[in-house]
């Protein structure tokens, strides 16, 4: 194995951040191997946009460090595909899906060719299932498409590790099924770190779940998340129908 | 109505104008486009008051200080740029609220060349033709300024479409790809201040934003790309232009307000047509 695949795809040690004096993350250590499909958990504001926009190298840490695939966040991005959880999209912004996904294929450490694009296009469509609408408007396709249609936009950057932030959050149940077996064809070609509040999403990718509010544990292994277990990692409730022992422990 | 057309064929005056009309609809087509995908109008109207600052001072460094080879477009370009410079750096950087940075320089763009102009002797014709427009006084000279601005504008926007496109679109995906979407975004600033200086010279400052916006935003409505979207600008705003110079000869009328109508009409048109047509659905 190659020296640089032996390093994690994220390595956060000591990681605090701050909005001006108020605390949204701190001190979090984490470490995600490889090839791994991790869910993040946790309540509203309790940081997961925030781990992510410090991933992503959006915003930088009050102190601490993190690697991303061995190197600085920034200059992992070429490498890294990320997945919005709101896309203020224009509806009157007159662009086809092909335009969108040859999106991904800008900023790489080497100039493409239009012919590779086109083929970088055509795969990442190929993928998600949307190759019949690469001539198609944006502003045409529903809810689902354009979730597929941006991950197609993050799969043309032919990304080591892909970030997704609720990609499910407003598409309906069919479309959150088709995002979900697409995410399921990902796993294991690619380093997956998604966010999401819906226990049956996580349920489908118990590899990892790392809960967050302010600070991150990564979860103890488990079979089955429900809703209340779900509510309970999110500090909404206690799961009554837990054993002592395993209140303690979630605590 | 066929006053302007018969003129076209032996006056050099009325030749010049639709020449200066049709040149300047490529780069309102163009950088129109960016400006309402980006929604950057009101920095485009901020800019294009200011530039009478420019067009003030160098009025009044010709006229008082005798620097016969400082022309108001030189003013109005070295101000336009000024006043995007500002205004992007403030959006990028500053803490100060954009919207409040606009309202700034707008109105202290305008108080000098204000303050500038009522400092210059004699009677200030060109100033008001700055101001309103006056297409019928466009030089030889300013068709070639205007020729030269237009292939600089098409040159940049050809050979970073895609990513100008990125940033327009999705200006945190665009970041995300390691673009240096500052530089983008101010080119685009400085591609919407050159051309409000051309579109100046057809409609003058105070109108220009509708010439700059309008054509784009109905094109938007049909387009299915971007570079779509920017080729019918620039076939509409060639049209309003030529309709707004055949109604206005005839009976006298100034060309600017005319053509800023024929535009608004347009746009209101097309707009109720599209909203009777959404409520039939």
């Amino acid at each position: 194995m190659p020296a640089n695949e032996e390093t994690p795809a994220v390595a956060m040690r000591n990681v605090s951040f701050a909005y001006e004096s108020r605390p949204v993350l701190e001190a979090v250590n984490l470490s995600v191997p490889r090839g791994r499909f991790v869910c993040f958990v946790g309540p509203n504001g309790g940081g997961k946009t925030t781990l992510f926009r410090l991933l992503l190298g959006l915003v930088a840490p009050s102190q601490g460090d993190i690697e991303i695939l061995g190197k600085a966040p920034e200059a992992a991005r070429p490498k890294v595909g990320y997945v919005p959880q709101h896309f203020a999209f224009d509806p009157l912004f007159p662009v086809r899906v092909f335009d969108v996904v040859r999106m991904g294929c800008l900023g790489g450490a080497e100039r493409l060719g239009r012919a590779e694009v086109r083929r970088r296009v055509a795969k990442a469509l190929e993928v998600v299932g949307l190759r019949a609408l690469e001539g198609q408007w944006f502003n045409r396709l529903s809810g689902g498409q354009r979730q597929r249609v941006l991950i197609a936009r993050a799969l043309a950057a032919t990304p080591e590790m892909l970030l997704l932030d609720e990609p499910t959050s407003n598409v309906d149940a069919g479309a959150e099924n088709e995002i979900l077996g697409l995410l399921e064809q990902l796993h294991g070609a690619l380093t997956v770190l998604l966010v999401t509040h819906n226990a049956a999403v996580a349920s489908r990718f118990l590899e990892m779940i790392v809960c967050v509010n302010r600070k991150v544990h990564v979860h103890p292994p488990t079979d089955r998340i429900d809703d209340r277990l779900m509510r309970h990692i999110c500090g909404y409730e206690a799961p009554a129908t837990l054993g002592a022992e395993e209140i303690a422990r979630h605590a | 109505m066929l006053d302007f057309w018969q003129a076209v064929a032996v006056s050099p005056l009325a030749r010049n104008a639709l020449l200066a009309g049709l040149l300047a609809s490529i780069a309102c087509g163009v950088v129109g486009t960016y400006v309402v995908t980006r929604r950057i109008t009101y920095i485009a109207a901020g800019v294009a008051h200011c530039v009478l600052a420019g067009l003030g001072a160098a009025q009044y460094l010709n006229v008082v200080h005798g620097w016969r080879w400082l022309q108001p477009v030189h003013g109005a370009l070295v101000a336009a740029i000024v006043a995007a410079g500002i205004i992007g750096g403030v959006a990028l950087r500053a803490r100060e609220r954009e919207d409040t940075a606009i309202g700034a320089v707008w109105s202290v763009g305008m108080a000098l060349g204000i303050l500038f102009i009522y400092r210059t002797p004699g009677y200030n014709q060109d100033m008001m033709s700055y101001l309103f427009g006056n297409i019928l006084l466009v030089t030889t000279r300013d068709l070639w300024t205007t020729l030269l601005l237009d292939v600089i504008i098409v040159g940049l926007a050809a050979a970073f479409h895609p990513q100008l496109q990125a940033v327009c679109f999705d200006e945190e995906f665009a970041r995300l790809r390691n673009l240096r979407v500052d530089v983008y975004y101010m080119v685009l600033l400085m591609l919407t201040a050159v051309t409000v200086v051309v579109l100046s010279m057809v409609v003058g400052i105070v109108l220009v934003i509708a010439l700059l916006t309008l054509p784009a935003a109905i094109t938007g409505r049909f387009a299915g790309s971007l570079a779509g979207m920017m080729v019918g600008a620039c076939l509409l705003c060639a049209a309003f232009t030529c309709l707004g110079l055949t109604l206005s000869y005839g009976p006298d009328l100034p060309a600017g307000p005319v053509i800023i109508l024929v535009c608004g009409m347009a746009y209101l048109l097309v707009n109720a047509v599209g909203y009777l047509r959404a409520r039939r659905r």
